[in-house]
């Protein structure tokens, strides 16, 4: 395969034949719950990943299937993940929002808009104070803003100076509800700036600029210069989760949209520049379909948890917290 | 100190217990709304600043959701963080951290991301502080699977539960009633370290038990006496833990005694007490010889008049009466 591709062509591409796949899934009640794709804003967990390492932490919200294959869960783990199975990252308790890995300092998979945020912040402090070298990267949407606890940790991360990177994924729309009929001033970057906080607006689409202003904001981070945040423009092309009419925007704003498609782009630049064959494309989707087909034979070949260890993970310690008289 | 013994009061117990944590446990910080310069809003954390330093003692802005957020993830990057909330009514403020987000990580994860948090909450009416500052929610806390709830009523208590709660692995909230911090006992000088699960009698009795925790302990001792004094025996209960609650020991006394009443200052409705009530029902049915009785905070909003708040919080009157009462029914 052309290698240039492995780069953030290939990685953007699993994520979005990843999330296609697990439409057609919910569509067979295979995956149920509530799931939120990501189609479209692959550039941001692709370009963000690319430039951490692993040492650094991971908070994320609910749509998080891009977060996790970008940052290295195996597809496998996530796609049973999906279907509820034991061998899923989070054991299957967890399902589509609440993706957790241990191993690659992946922490979840928050379903309370903004309620990750103060969490990175405590990451990061424990960094702090340990005296380790780490970046806690925090990602959330432009709904979070709107979130008191968005506002007292953008102050107490400014405050403490603790290694926190802020990660703003502007889709433009907090569930249904439009960025300009929600905040009085739409301009994230002058929220953060207002806490002291050095920030920047990137296209979000563009992979390259979105590891590029990355990788500069994490050095600052890692030089012990306190939080970063960026705000990154970009656009969701499915609906909010499954259950989404989308009556609150018009098809004309999504194939505007569409025009920018984030896979798109990369691969107009890598034909540009790099030599990008109709060949190496064809490879490319052969690999990433094989992968998905394989997670998706892994995933229906997993093992639902026995019912007699409901109790389980409830406690650290054990127990389901009421003693009862045996 | 005699023969190894100190005198100390609630208030010092609750300052050695957090001190003992910080001198042996090096992962161990404090953080929380005017714990360092101000030395706490009750004054249990005066001078650990200057010993421990700005890095182990951090005053917070009044942002309980972050920096209740923030000792989560302190507490998952592998610290042990104490995270001190001033009053059980700004815990309202962090509720969706401690419930959405501590006490279901573990679980989510599917075992991966313990929490291991220390919350300490002061609680409880009493000073006429007013509505908004009165309440006794440790009762609700108590509903949540993934916490641990436990409440000191005891010296001995307030200085040796934080040294098992720090060294749990999952989140556990302490609430220590803040009409509780000048009282004084005579304690081991040596510190140790107190169970975070079991009940205690903490005074033997035959007729009827009173089963109370934290606040509520001393008018259920104070009753206790008065009854003796009218010739019923009764036997006091201290829950100390609120999740989990020691059903063994609540039953072993109701099963001798045949009879219980429940002091609770939390509301009746709802309430830990109810919950308590409902396992009696449930298990001991035959052993009863009088219906449960409960005296619990009246259902008001706590009023700003002593007179008031006295009458709308459980007296040491109420519990007399009916626990003799109960006795009186001679089923």
């Amino acid at each position: 395969m052309n290698p240039e591709s492995r780069k953030f062509h290939h990685p953007m591409m699993r994520i979005r034949r990843f999330e296609e796949k697990c439409a057609e899934l919910y569509g067979e009640m295979k995956i149920r719950g509530f799931l939120h794709l990501y189609v479209g804003q692959e550039a941001i967990a692709t370009g963000v990943m690319s430039v951490l390492t692993p040492e650094d932490g991971i908070i994320t919200a609910y749509r998080d299937h891009g977060h996790a294959l970008a940052r290295g869960i195996p597809m496998r783990e996530i796609m049973a993940e999906m279907f509820g199975k034991s061998e899923g990252c989070s054991g299957g308790r967890g399902g589509s929002m609440h993706l957790f890995h241990r191993a690659s300092r992946f922490y979840g998979g928050s379903a309370i808009v903004g309620g990750g945020i103060p969490i990175a912040v405590g990451l990061a402090l424990s960094d702090l104070l340990c005296k380790r070298k780490r970046v806690t990267a925090c990602f959330f949407g432009e709904g979070a803003a709107a979130e008191g606890v968005f506002h007292e940790s953008m102050n107490l991360a400014a405050l403490w100076k603790v290694p926190v990177l802020f990660l703003c994924e502007n889709n433009r729309y907090a569930m249904g509800t439009a960025i300009e009929r929600e905040l009085s001033r739409v301009d994230l970057t002058e929220k953060a700036r207002t806490y002291g906080i050095p920030a920047l607006r990137v296209d979000g689409m563009d992979v390259r600029a979105v590891a590029a202003e990355t990788s500069r904001a994490v050095e600052q981070v890692r030089a012990g210069e306190g939080p970063f945040f960026l705000e990154f423009a970009t656009y969701r092309f499915r609906a909010h989760s499954m259950y989404d009419p989308e009556l609150y925007r018009n098809k004309e704003e999504v194939s505007e949209w569409k025009k920018r498609d984030p896979l798109l782009l990369e691969e107009q630049r890598l034909r540009d520049e790099f030599g990008f064959t109709d060949h190496d494309r064809m490879e490319l989707e052969r690999e990433v379909d094989r992968e998905i087909l394989e997670s998706v034979r892994f995933a229906e070949a997993g093992t639902l948890e026995p019912v007699s260890a409901l109790l389980s993970n409830v406690y650290k310690r054990g127990g389901a917290g009421w003693r009862t008289e045996g | 100190m005699a023969n190894g013994r100190v005198r100390m009061t609630y208030r010092e117990a609750l300052r050695a217990g957090v001190r003992e944590v910080l001198l042996r446990e090096p992962l161990a910080f404090l953080m929380g709304e005017d714990v360092g310069r101000y030395g706490g809003s009750y004054a249990v954390t005066r001078d650990l600043l200057a010993e421990f330093g700005p890095e182990r003692i951090r005053d917070t802005p009044l942002s309980e959701a972050a920096f209740t957020g923030a000792g989560i993830g302190a507490a998952i990057g592998g610290m042990r963080p104490i995270v001190e909330i001033m009053t059980v009514n700004f815990s309202l403020l962090a509720l969706d951290q401690i419930v959405n987000h501590a006490a279901t990580l573990l679980h989510m994860s599917g075992g991966q991301c313990n929490v291991p948090l220390v919350i300490r909450i002061s609680t409880g009416a009493g000073r006429q502080l007013g509505a908004q500052h009165s309440h006794s929610f440790e009762g609700w806390f108590a509903h949540i699977p993934g916490l641990r709830i436990v409440a000191p009523a005891t010296v001995e208590d307030a200085r040796g539960m934080i040294l098992s709660a720090v060294r749990d692995p999952d989140p556990v909230l302490i609430f220590e009633h803040m009409m509780l911090l000048g009282a004084e006992d005579e304690i081991p000088a040596a510190i140790q370290a107190s169970d975070l699960d079991s009940a205690r009698i903490r005074r033997e009795g035959q007729d009827v038990s009173l089963i109370t925790y934290g606040g509520s302990l001393f008018k259920a001792l104070e009753a206790a006496r008065v009854l003796a004094s009218r010739g019923i025996s009764a036997e006091v209960v201290d829950l100390r833990s609120l999740r989990p609650l020691d059903d063994r020991t609540v039953f072993g006394s109701v099963r001798k005694t045949g009879r219980a009443v429940i002091v609770d200052e939390g509301w009746r409705s709802g309430g830990i007490s109810a919950e308590i009530s409902a396992r009696i029902g449930e298990h001991l049915f035959r052993n009863l010889r009088a219906p449960v009785g409960r005296v619990c905070t009246k259902e008001v909003p706590i009023p700003y008049p002593k007179h008031l708040e006295d009458e709308a919080l459980p007296s040491v009157a109420e519990v007399v009466a009916v626990a003799e009462e109960q006795v009186r029914l001679h089923v």
